[in-house]
């Protein structure tokens, strides 16, 4: 669940998602679920001289398994807090 | 603010945003690089769709055609993404339609075009020793 947090704590962020398929797209992080399923809004289709007809989206949902990277804004991660977080997950299993 | 914390609070994340897209003309993009253009008409927790009124758009350079393909129902799995549109968006790269006939045919060219490219890198792989480790897409899943 850390890295369903992690992004939930990046919703309005502006982040660029690579497809397993190489197609990139830029957009406004919207929300994110547990299967780190991805919807954007305000997309932006980095290659539209490859996949002009995805010029038209302005929001998709991106389903998680198909995402290869997705960037981040490296200003709103705090690597720290991350780090701590996950020392707490592995050290405190959670309780079900 | 602590991030291993998860936020309980009831709100529609994942596919159930979707909800607010049923009777929407939406793009769906599937694994195998086809694009449809359709009716959302349910959907549920796997992400498997139903598509009413569907067409196939074939895009190839800037020209593109609509196929209609009538009903589909598709398996979660398939879906890459689903995208609301609109017309208005400015476009950067301005896009044509064209007849039916023409984009099959444009398409069958790019396609023997893009297989003849395969064939010369396969082969330069294999002079070089390397194996090819396929389409990634289908292998990873």
């Amino acid at each position: 669940m850390l890295f369903y947090s992690f992004f939930k704590s990046l919703v309005g962020k502006e982040v660029v998602i690579e497809l397993k398929n190489d197609l990139s797209i830029a957009g406004i992080l919207h929300s994110v679920d547990q299967y780190l399923n991805v919807k954007l809004t305000e997309v932006q289709v980095l290659d539209p001289e490859k996949y002009p007809h995805i010029q038209s989206v302005t929001s998709a949902f991106v389903r998680g398994s198909v995402i290869r990277y997705i960037q981040l804004p490296p200003d709103d991660v705090d690597t720290q807090l991350l780090q701590e977080a996950t020392r707490k997950e592995v050290t405190q299993p959670r309780k079900e | 603010m602590d991030i291993s914390i998860v936020n309980n609070d009831f709100y529609l994340s994942g596919i159930a945003t979707l909800v607010d897209d049923i009777d929407k003309q939406l793009m769906v993009i599937l694994r195998d690089g086809r694009t449809l253009i359709a009716f959302l008409r349910s959907l549920d927790q796997f992400g498997n769709l139903v598509l009413h009124q569907a067409f196939e758009r074939i895009c190839v350079g800037q020209q593109y055609a609509d196929i209609p393909r009538g009903l589909f129902v598709i398996r979660g799995e398939n879906v890459l993404l689903i995208g609301e549109l609109d017309y208005r968006k400015p476009l950067r790269v301005p896009l044509f339609e064209v007849s039916i006939e023409e984009i099959l045919k444009l398409q069958k060219e790019d396609l023997e075009k893009k297989e003849r490219i395969e064939k010369l890198r396969q082969k330069a792989m294999v002079e070089h020793g390397l194996v090819d480790d396929g389409n990634p897409i289908e292998e990873h899943y």
